[in-house]
């Protein structure tokens, strides 16, 4: 199989080009970059074909291997129109990216950044649990022992700590998980 | 056997509305399942213990994968079923009087807690290693649920957590034990394994089996809370203590032993077989007595004793001798019989009392002497006192360690263990009894609520059975027999017989020291618990867990801390990296020489020299420049380039598609980007810049080499050699590619469409974010001149420029473009107007041509379709949103619906004619003007390509074009704090 270096070079630089311009911040650049990728990919497949030949439109005595080969170009045609149709859908998103924050930079997650900081203390391991001598405790558990304890995130008074520790409690904090139904 | 599993949980599906309706009287229905099991399994007796072979069921469930559902029932599989089916029944009697009528989470508890007493009957029945590890699971799952019932309680949720990991870990490595059984004896049947065995043992696979072995125990050892896993059971007493009763006695743990039981007769000879079960088995014994004495809830003593006893039971059970087989079965029996009953014993306590506490409870056996009578039966069991069934069981047990202990001095200290944890069994069941019962010093009597029958029936009942089994060991014995016989050898006959008297054997002294040294104990609890407390706090099984966990939870945030950055450079950076590094090294390291057909000048095509250049100096510019617009030119330069280059190469259609396509993004460009800022960010410096050199040009040599090395790997003969031949004799058109497009690859074309269809919505939802943008008024109704009208100081150059080009524009007739009256007149060029007039309809009329003759010349749908979109971008930049509206009626969303509907009617029709999918049937017909005409259907699919293309041309101008028009004038609006005239 023939290999045209011609085309390989050109599309090793668009490539280089294409790489480059995406590991940009900027959006616009992003895009630019993906584009200039299909297009060094739309070269690599047209490299596949080898040698250029007639344009492949049939004529009965011409021989199948002197055309141009059809197959990449469909396979081609095809990218082409993909790529446009992906290229405006980015354009619709930098334009929205532009109306809501004014900017035009991809941003660092910050709830990523987040999560890396996560305290190794979380309440639901390791909490100390209170000793639970009975299922059935009877309403005479100190609910007036006064004070506060911490209860999962939140500090709460003890006695309404004990009524939501008791079975069947209805009350658990608001947005954890694992409480109510 | 299937008809009792799907009884079971099919029960358990409707239990929850069962629930609803008649209250916590639901959970006698729910014992009426495992109630009439039980039955059924007395009435299966003899059938069981008649035949030489168990009954058998096999039902094929997934042939492929070699798994079927097998049950068998035999001996220990009935034995096992009395207990788990009898108790299961009795502990939902008396769940009907534990718990609140009123408790709204009934009905998930009590179809858990029936489900689980069919997956438990399930695992002791099924025949197949796999099988039996599903049902396995299950009772993990669903022991999760059942101990985490108080979901509101943390230490409810941590427990059941803890319990689900810590046997989840151990079935783990007991599916992988299973599967090297399994594969190694080329059988998954139970009973088929057992038979081999001996071979398996003693063959060449033997370190492999004995392997397998350990990773299986590895799984019992969790599930029965052996140390070092002893930790969970404990825990597990957070559930409500008729779970605790059912899973925590009798039937849970019981399955870790049940697999021992069950593997014994075939594994007990493999080499580490003996030093796991009875050093395990010892030490969980030893340190569950010595735990128990410890603790001050009631509940917890038995927690600790079971613990101890499971420990006791395992090495029972593993010693792979008949004696000790008959003996093992015996105690399991008794075991479930007489802890079941004091679990019981304690739920009705709690629920009178309000407290397990046994610093609290006092006076509790004048208060209801029947409890108490049931109590000191199940307690007198478990210290195994005469005439009771723990007295029978362990008399057997201590029978065959006597026996095992001539076997060495390992055997002499495995007795002596036995018999110290003995003492410890009976030294705390009497400080349960003192504990639950007596009238202490120092502390008031107990409020005690009278028990109601119903409540204490289930209890009541396993105490008399206790009472009976000791009485009347003789059917017990019957049952076990035949799975003692199992243990071959020339001393099977020697399995012995339970019976209350054996008569004077070192047993019965045996027995008669662990009173002793029992009652002692008791009496000298105080000076127990003093020197237990001089004791340091052991290892802790339960905080070694929790480090664990906590050291899992940071090592999980500092791989996610370092891997997961929130930077999307960062992970471009790593994912490019490896995807060029990879494919390098895989080069150099191969070394094969480059391919020798190399060429850089076609000689075809030489100018392909010159237009390389061209795209290169564009794509080098495209990264240098600095202006926004400028980046976007210069990418265009190297897209123009690239449809030359497809010229060059002869590519025709390519080279087409390629410049109508450029032309259409480089206006969609300017049209979205025109509210951005003209100056591009500088360009990341530093470091960073010079690692994406890097990266990009180490990506773009290797993208190279792999390409020539591919190309030159290439032997066979290009499938599209035919494709010229095919395209006009099947496709019946001269133009290869497009044929290719619509006939020969029509499927990869309609996918192709289907993806245009979804980013032109995506691209609308984007700009409209509400609804699609099919609401724009016709021109008609909208006032002359106002739309886009800029704003300038009326004295300033601006405003005199503005004031000037409105008075040359103020024409009230159509004269060129319908709508083009509706813009500013500070927007309108003549020139255009009258260039777009004149252009306009012959575009269209190219874009049907190149759509119809694409089947034979250079077009077709995709090139059609861009041309009438490049007429629409010119009518809309010359007139005007209004003006689009006024050349494309049709919604877009209509058009991409429509051009779909056209694309896939002309696939499937040829169906409905008997032909297959996309095939095109070529018709020859002759018309009055045309002449003769020779239609191919695929055109119909070519129609649909066209179609979608408009559609998603027009979504792009709408969208990027019309709707960002309509903002901005908002704004404008907005700014200026007037209301807009013609455009309300």
């Amino acid at each position: 199989m023939s290999v045209n270096l011609t085309l390989l070079t050109v599309m090793g630089v668009l490539y280089a080009c294409g790489i480059y311009l995406l590991l940009e911040r900027s959006l616009t650049r992003v895009l630019l970059g993906l584009m200039l990728l299909a297009n060094a990919t739309n070269l690599l497949i047209l490299t596949t074909g080898g040698y250029a030949g007639l344009a492949p439109l049939f004529a009965k005595d011409t021989d199948p291997g002197a055309y141009s080969d059809p197959l990449p170009q469909a396979l081609i045609l095809t990218s082409i129109v993909i790529s446009f149709a992906v290229t405006a859908f980015m354009l619709g998103i930098i334009y929205r990216t532009w109306v809501l924050a004014r900017q035009d930079e991809i941003q660092d997650d910050a709830e990523d950044l987040r999560v890396a900081e996560t305290p190794s203390f979380d309440a639901e391991d390791d909490a100390v649990i209170p000793e639970e001598t009975s299922e059935f405790p009877l309403p005479a558990v100190e609910p007036d022992a006064g004070g506060t304890i911490l209860a999962g995130a939140r500090q709460m008074p003890a006695g309404e700590a004990a009524a939501e520790e008791r079975p069947g409690s209805r009350t658990t904090a608001p947005n954890q998980e694992g409480g109510s139904e | 056997m299937i008809t009792v599993l799907a009884v079971h949980f099919a029960v358990a599906l409707v239990a929850p509305f069962l629930f609803r309706r008649v209250g916590r009287n639901a959970f006698y229905a729910l014992a009426a399942v495992p109630a009439g099991s039980f039955l059924w399994l007395i009435l299966q007796h003899d059938a069981v213990y008649a035949a030489p072979d168990a009954p058998a069921l096999l039902v094929p469930w997934i042939p492929d994968l070699g798994l079927e559902l097998a049950f068998r029932m035999d001996a220990l599989a009935w034995v096992m079923s009395l207990l788990i089916l009898g108790v299961g029944a009795l502990v939902l009697v008396y769940c009907a009087r534990y718990f609140k009528n009123k408790d709204s989470n009934l009905g998930g508890f009590g179809a858990q807690l029936l489900a689980f007493a069919g997956a438990m009957f399930g695992l002791v029945t099924a025949d197949d290693l796999l099988l039996m590890f599903i049902f396995w699971e299950l009772t993990t799952v669903l022991s999760y649920l059942l101990i985490g019932y108080a979901r509101t309680r943390l230490a409810a949720r941590r427990s059941a957590l803890q319990a689900l990991i810590v046997t989840t870990a151990g079935g783990l490595a007991m599916l992988v034990g299973l599967i090297m059984l399994g594969s190694f004896a080329g059988t998954y049947r139970i009973s088929a394994l057992l038979q081999q065995a001996p071979e398996l043992v003693t063959g060449p696979a033997a370190p492999v089996v004995a392997t397998a072995v350990v990773l299986v125990l590895v799984g019992a050892i969790t599930k029965s809370a052996l140390v070092p896993f002893h930790f969970w059971l404990p825990g597990a007493m957070a559930a409500p203590t008729p779970v605790s009763a059912y899973l925590h006695a009798a039937a849970m743990v019981k399955a870790g032993i049940y697999l021992v039981a069950r593997l014994a007769p075939g594994f007990a000879g493999t080499d580490t077989w003996l030093p796991v079960v009875l050093g395990l088995g010892l030490a969980t014994m030893l340190v569950g007595g010595y735990r128990a004495l410890r603790q001050t809830d009631i509940k917890l003593i038995l927690a600790y004793g079971t613990v101890s006893q499971l420990g006791f039971l395992s090495m029972v059970v593993g010693l792979g001798q008949p004696d000790a087989a008959l003996a093992g079965i015996a105690l399991l029996l008794a075991h479930g019989l007489f802890k079941a009953t004091l679990f019981l014993v304690v739920g009705i306590i709690d629920h009178q009392a309000g407290t397990r506490d046994i610093r609290k409870l006092s006076g509790v056996f004048q208060s209801s002497r029947a409890l108490g009578v049931v109590a000191v039966i199940g307690a007198a069991s478990m210290a195994g006192v005469p005439p009771l069934a723990g007295f029978v069981a362990k008399e057997s047990v201590f029978e065959a360690f006597v026996h095992h202990a001539g076997t060495g001095p390992w055997g002499v200290v495995v007795l002596a263990g036995v018999v110290v944890g003995s003492i410890l069994t009976f030294a705390y069941s009497a400080r349960f009894l003192w504990g639950a019962f007596a009238v202490k010093d120092g502390v008031p009597v107990t409020r005690f609520k009278a028990i109601k029958p119903a409540f204490l029936a289930a209890p009541a009942v396993l105490a008399f059975l206790t009472v009976a089994y000791g009485l009347w060991p003789a059917p017990v014995d019957g049952w076990i027999q035949p799975y003692a016989a199992l243990f071959a050898g020339e001393d099977a006959a020697d399995a012995g017989h339970l019976a209350l008297w054996h008569g004077i054997t070192p047993a019965l002294g045996l027995t008669a020291v662990t009173f002793a040294l029992g009652l002692a104990m008791y009496y000298g609890r105080g000076a127990v618990a003093r020197a237990q407390e001089l004791v340091p706090g052991w290892i802790n099984g339960d905080r070694a867990y929790q480090q664990t966990i906590g050291a899992l939870d940071d090592a999980a945030v500092w791989v996610t801390g370092r891997t997961q950055r929130g930077s999307l450079y960062f992970y471009l950076a790593v994912i490019l990296s490896v995807a060029f590094l990879l494919p390098l090294t895989a080069i150099l390291l191969a070394g094969k020489p480059l391919p020798a057909d190399l060429y850089v000048i076609d000689p075809g095509s030489p100018l392909q020299l010159v237009a390389g250049a061209g795209i290169v100096v564009g794509a080098l510019a495209a990264v240098r420049a600095n202006k926004r617009f400028l980046a976007v030119l210069m990418v265009s330069v190297t897209g123009y380039g690239i449809a030359l280059m497809f010229a060059l190469q002869g590519a025709p259609d390519l080279a087409l598609t390629q410049m109508l396509v450029e032309t259409i993004i480089l206006v969609a460009f300017v049209l979205a980007m025109r509210s951005l800022p003209a100056e591009l960010r500088d360009r990341t410096g530093g470091r960073y810049r010079v690692v994406r050199i890097i990266i990009g040009a180490g990506f773009g040599l290797t993208m190279i080499f792999v390409a020539i090395y591919a190309l030159g790997a290439r032997v066979a003969t290009p499938v599209s050699l035919d494709f010229p031949r095919l395209a006009y004799d099947g496709g019946g058109g001269l133009n290869v590619v497009n044929v290719t497009l619509v006939d020969i690859r029509a499927w990869d074309t309609f996918g192709e469409i289907s993806v245009l269809a979804l980013a032109a919505t995506g691209v609308a939802s984007l700009i409209f974010v509400r609804g699609r943008g099919d609401r724009i008024r016709s021109s008609g109704s909208v006032d002359e001149g106002t739309v886009g009208r800029l704003a300038a100081p009326a004295h300033s150059r601006d405003g005199a420029a503005l004031a000037l080009s409105r008075r040359f524009a103020a024409s009230t007739k159509d004269a060129w473009l319908v709508a083009g009256r509706t813009l500013a007149p500070e927007r309108r060029s003549i020139i255009f107007e009258v260039v777009t007039r004149l252009v306009f309809h012959s575009m269209i009329v190219f874009s049907i041509y190149l759509l119809l003759a694409g089947h034979n010349l250079p077009g077709g749908g995709f090139a059609g379709g861009l041309m009438a979109g490049l007429a629409l971008t010119m009518r809309y930049l010359a007139g005007g949103r209004f003006e689009l509206r006024e050349a494309a009626p049709l919604s877009a969303g209509a058009l991409l619906g429509i051009g779909l509907a056209t694309a896939a009617v002309s696939g499937v029709a040829p169906l409905l004619l008997g032909g297959e999918v996309f095939q095109s049937a070529i018709v020859q017909l002759w018309l009055p003007v045309f002449g003769d005409i020779k239609f191919v259907t695929s055109t119909i699919f070519d129609i649909g390509v066209y179609i979608v293309v408009v559609g998603l041309a027009l979504d792009v101008l709408r969208s990027l074009g019309a709707e960002i028009d309509e903002h901005f004038e908002e704004q404008s609006d907005a700014a200026a704090g007037t209301t807009p005239g013609g455009n309300a």
